[in-house]
């Protein structure tokens, strides 16, 4: 019971999240209206995304410090659970995106190219690409400690490189997205303080629920490989 | 000391093998003049955009032909034969100071084919060259560490362009954008010099962690 309290906060979080993100109060403003409740949904999937690749690249280097096969499953794994929130975050962005975005007086296709031209996307779909390489990297290699290894090098490689794609991209070209100057949400002056009550406790929910789903396959991918072995 | 000389060993060991084989620069040769000529008759001589853009791609591609070879060319029997005369850090630090020269003599080729065939649309000609070669030495660092990953799977030519070029972007862009200085396009005050640190920092960062990661891809 004692290990388990993080599951049962992760639901309250999320209960709360999905009850005020739907009626509580929001600002008013011209141009999203009501789709800004979906800040608690979208911009959360991106903060779920970076953290699940942060524990992904702490595990690698767990694993080259102790080469400990187990710290390469959990690496695998929490980069996996990041992919599935980083797409999750495209569909929820091209929900807001179809309501805030496309301009019903246009064919469909014209916003479409337009949307799928913006620089903060493309930085997104860089930062899943690396992650999308690291496991055609793994699939390359038949050797398991071998992989572990050379799979951990390239995912510290990658991350700390992946930093300055996030830092630098968003200031360097225009874009429609919000967060120019900065990396959205973050600052504490452009979200409302309603808001604010909602956001941070979704970011952890939706976090946790991500950590949960991981430990999750760990688990399976634990027993797997055990039969595996013993095989 | 000792470390030093070793590495200088190594790298005049890449050294001569490239003299007497001559294979990595005649190769790349030939990929960059073909490059153009196709670009020349396709187009002729085009605005500075399209100029800057496609001379940033042209030396990309040329920077993973280089210095793919460097870690592909060992053979397995080879690099049994390095780990027991040196050491990690020594050995990585050859290959990095070989591709450094390596893409130095290949920029200097590209851009002087790109000179040649689509003419010279900057503003400032001295400055975009240093800014070529900073940009040259930048990649041949990032792609120094990446292909010897690729050394350790298979398909590694292929697999190279995969895991280089979504990390690659970022650093490709910040290039592009800060050769526009040379094309006479005007900057806040301060940025261009910015930029450039940057760079050199992301570089030297870059040197750290091959010579941090390296020794870990080393032992098989």
């Amino acid at each position: 019971m004692n290990r388990q309290w993080w599951k049962i906060l992760c639901v309250i979080l999320l209960v709360y999240t999905v009850v005020l993100g739907l009626l509580g109060p929001v600002p008013a403003l011209r141009q999203l209206q009501e789709t800004i409740r979906n800040l608690y949904f979208h911009v959360c999937m991106w903060f779920g995304m970076m953290i699940l690749f942060t524990i992904s690249v702490i595990q690698s280097i767990k694993y080259l410090r102790s080469l400990d096969l187990n710290h390469d499953i959990r690496a695998k794994e929490y980069a996996s659970t990041g992919i599935l929130l980083g797409l999750l975050g495209y569909v929820t962005g091209a929900i807001w995106a179809s309501y805030t975005w496309a301009d019903p007086n246009n064919p469909a296709y014209a916003s479409f190219g337009s949307i799928v031209r913006e620089p903060k996307l493309i930085g997104a779909a860089m930062a899943l690409l690396i992650y999308f390489a690291y496991f055609v990297l793994r699939s390359s290699i038949t050797d398991i400690d071998k992989k572990a290894r050379v799979s951990a090098v390239y995912n510290i490689f990658a991350y700390a490189m992946l930093f300055p794609s996030i830092w630098i991209i968003p200031r360097l070209l225009p874009s429609l997205h919000p967060g120019r100057e900065g990396n959205p949400a973050l600052n504490f002056n452009d979200i409302d303080a309603r808001m604010r009550m909602v956001f941070y406790p979704a970011v952890i929910g939706w976090t946790l629920l991500g950590v949960w789903i991981t430990s999750l396959k760990i688990r399976l991918s634990l027993l797997k490989e055990k039969k595996w072995l013993n095989a | 000391m000792q470390t030093l000389s070793r590495i200088l060993t190594l790298f005049r060991k890449d050294w001569m093998l490239e003299m007497r084989q001559q294979y990595a620069f005649y190769r790349v040769l030939l990929y960059v003049a073909s490059t153009i000529f196709v670009l020349y008759l396709a187009m002729g001589e085009t605005n500075y955009e399209t100029w800057n853009a496609l001379f940033w791609v042209t030396q990309l591609f040329v920077c993973i032909n280089a210095v793919a070879k460097s870690f592909l060319q060992e053979s397995r029997g080879r690099m049994l034969y390095f780990f027991t005369i040196s050491h990690p850090v020594e050995f990585v630090m050859a290959k990095i100071l070989y591709n450094m020269l390596l893409m130095t003599i290949m920029n200097t080729v590209n851009l002087l084919l790109y000179l040649a065939f689509m003419g010279d649309p900057t503003s400032n000609l001295l400055q975009f060259i240093g800014i070529s070669y900073l940009g040259g030495l930048g990649l041949s660092l990032v792609f120094t560490m990446l292909a010897a990953i690729a050394s350790k799977a298979m398909q590694q030519a292929s697999l190279m362009a995969i895991l280089g070029f979504p990390i690659i972007i970022p650093q490709l862009l910040l290039l592009v954008r800060l050769s526009k200085v040379a094309f006479a396009e005007t900057f806040r005050e301060g940025v261009v010099s910015q930029v450039v640190l940057l760079l050199v920092a992301l570089d030297l960062g870059i040197v750290v962690l091959s010579v941090i990661l390296f020794p870990f891809l080393w032992k098989d």
